[in-house]
């Protein structure tokens, strides 16, 4: 069961790089940047996955096999910055397409 | 009392600082600008203030809102779940650069943007988030809050790359730079993951105390490394540095330099502290070393034939990297041979850290010169210039002083770090030695290209005065520091030096000042 979520984990990884690195369109790199992201998390996730846990709430809850929190605190930490960057990526995409009227990143002006 | 919470209100004045800004920028701009310098001056205070503790005690261990890390886990299960500062010679020395940084960075900034309309109240905002970012990846002592303030960092600093928005190549710039840290920091992200799946820990102690450097720790580490040697813009990795240097303001692009120190500091975290003996020194020091030749090698003929001339001192920024990386790899490839270590390993080490500070000084106000031409000039390319030593006789001195000394001319503190290097480099393997010492050859061959093509010559036909005041006052402060390293290289390293080369060296006292309290 596990094996198929890291098998995910990686695959999405590789289609996430793949974009990155052989997509020309911006929008498309920012797509490969936010796989990446969600492969991050999801594998953080599941990290802290437990068959058959119960939310660590201390109140009315059976007091056995609980969750251990913290995955899931650093995965919603982790969206909420993936957010962010995602946002400020699109921001810059947008501003390219506003002065080079394109989105293809080889018309780019700048030869590293 | 107070100095106590030291480590936490270092981070905590100019977070909350920036926060206020767009608040202190209704009372006028001088009143913001005092309140935004102050932060910073408290943030220095307290620096200066922590550092004798740190030299005279070890390792300062800082929990949050707690006094030991883990005083509130049920009986029997010891491990440090709070999140922690740990803060020891390498942390501190590293703080005094991102401090200088700042405080010149933001004074020469009132000079640079004076003539801004709009967004100066961000820009203030972002300059004291990434002086946030840089001081937290430099104290955490929590691979995870590593990971939260390398982002931070990130997105302060690419805002800021694109601070002139109405230029297409400013977004091109920072897209570029953000595609590579967002990648770095997930990279980052996925080996947490992978460390907390297999030791249950976030705490860099912890994990160090039981990590044992099977399959799985080895792809943590290659994509630690990968990540932050990306973000430190070494060699293969290094694409996005001129662009992303060339096109932010000068005050930023100082501010750059040091950002990528920190991501250079933590990858010596990583390869010392979080890894140490247990880690297949010979080879991941081997791996460094290349990294480093590389970045040397193809940084310095990259430079050579550049016209512009930010884009030019953005490549010998590469190039000055590797020399940092060389002596650590050094050291790290010989670290589990006492007798190497002892007579060569630590001398390597202590000239690529001398290096970083001196490094960070240099370049930064090289760079600060460069944004002073082109503020005065509006272009950055060297066919423009000519004759400026007549018009601009205060920054030329700067740039002499900043180009002497990354060429490594004898009395300056280029030389006092590379020939460290070169010393002990030799030892370990002569050919890696040559190759720095004809780095360094080119370097002064394209620095005297640059003097010769701006500087020299006979006078503009165009009116140009001097600096504004600010942007000197930013560069002399710098300039100042560079002369006092340069008097006083022995002392610099006896005091600043040593105890991060030994901090670094010594991982058994990192994890039990850590792991001890417990």
């Amino acid at each position: 069961m596990m094996f198929i979520v890291y098998l995910t984990v990686v695959a999405l990884i590789g289609i996430g790089l793949y974009a990155i690195i052989f997509k020309r369109n911006l929008i498309k790199i920012v797509i490969g940047v936010s796989l990446v992201e969600c492969a991050a998390n999801l594998f953080l996730v599941s990290l802290g996955y437990k068959e058959g846990g119960v939310a660590p709430i201390f109140t009315m809850a059976p007091h056995e096999n609980m969750v251990l929190p913290t995955p899931q605190a650093l995965t919603l930490t982790s969206i909420v910055i993936g957010v962010a960057v995602t946002a400020l990526m699109l921001s810059f995409a947008m501003n390219y397409y506003k002065s080079y009227g394109t989105l293809d990143a080889t018309k780019g002006r700048l030869k590293g | 009392m107070i100095f106590e919470h030291a480590p936490a209100l270092i981070i905590a004045f100019p977070l909350l600082t920036s926060f206020a800004v767009p608040i202190l920028n209704r009372f006028g701009e001088k009143f913001r600008n005092f309140f935004v310098l102050l932060s910073l001056l408290f943030s220095l205070f307290f620096v200066l203030t922590l550092a004798p503790q740190v030299y005279s005690h070890g390792v300062i261990v800082y929990t949050f809102g707690s006094t030991s890390p883990g005083i509130t886990l049920p009986s029997g299960y010891s491990m440090p779940i709070r999140i922690t500062f740990t803060i020891d010679g390498m942390s501190i020395f590293m703080a005094f650069i991102a401090s200088i940084v700042s405080i010149s960075g933001l004074i020469y900034s009132w000079g640079f943007l004076k003539k801004e309309r709009v967004g100066m109240d961000k820009f203030y905002s972002l300059l004291l988030l990434m002086s946030v970012g840089m001081y937290g990846m430099i104290f955490t002592g929590d691979l995870f809050n590593m990971f939260v303030f390398l982002e931070i960092l990130s997105i302060a600093s690419c805002a800021l790359i694109a601070f002139w928005v109405h230029k297409g190549e400013t977004s091109e710039a920072a897209f570029k730079y953000m595609v590579v840290s967002s990648i770095a920091a997930l990279f980052m992200l996925i080996a947490v993951g992978i460390f907390y799946g297999q030791y249950n820990a976030l705490n860099i102690a912890a994990i160090a105390s039981m990590i044992n450097y099977n399959l799985l720790d080895k792809i943590a580490l290659s994509l630690l490394i990968v990540g932050l040697a990306m973000k430190a813009g070494a060699v293969p990795m290094h694409m996005w540095v001129p662009d992303a240097y060339g096109q932010a303001p000068a005050p930023i692009t100082m501010m750059l330099v040091a950002a990528s120190q920190a991501s250079l500091y933590a990858l010596f975290r990583t390869c010392f502290t979080l890894f140490g003996l247990r880690l297949d020194v010979a080879m991941v020091g081997w791996i460094i070393i290349i990294l480093g030749i590389l970045s040397m090698f193809v940084g310095v003929t990259m430079a050579i034939p550049q016209k512009d001339i930010k884009k030019l001192m953005a490549y010998h920024s590469v190039s000055q990297t590797g020399y940092m990386l060389l002596g650590v790899g050094v050291g790290l490839a010989v670290m589990n041979d006492p007798i190497a270590f002892q007579t060569y390993g630590m001398k390597a080490m202590e000239g690529s850290i001398f290096h970083i500070i001196n490094y960070a000084l240099y370049k930064g106000l090289l760079f600060l010169t460069a944004g002073a031409i082109f503020y005065k000039l509006k272009t950055r390319n060297l066919d423009e210039m000519g004759g400026i030593a007549h018009n601009m006789p205060l920054t030329t001195l700067f740039f002499i002083i900043g180009a002497l000394a990354i060429a490594g001319i004898p009395p300056l503190n280029g030389f006092a770090s590379k020939f460290l290097i070169y010393e002990s480099v030799y030892r370990f393997n002569p050919l890696l030695s040559i190759i720095a010492m004809v780095v360094s050859v080119l370097t002064l061959a394209s620095f005297v290209k640059v003097f010769h093509s701006a500087f020299m010559g006979p006078k503009m036909k165009k009116n140009v005065r001097e600096a504004p005041r600010a942007m000197l006052l930013g560069m002399a402060i710098i300039a100042i520091l560079i002369i006092i390293f340069s008097l006083f290289p022995a002392m610099v390293v006896r005091t600043i030096v040593d105890p991060a080369v030994i901090a670094l060296a010594n991982q058994g006292n990192y994890i039990s000042a850590v792991m001890g309290g417990i």
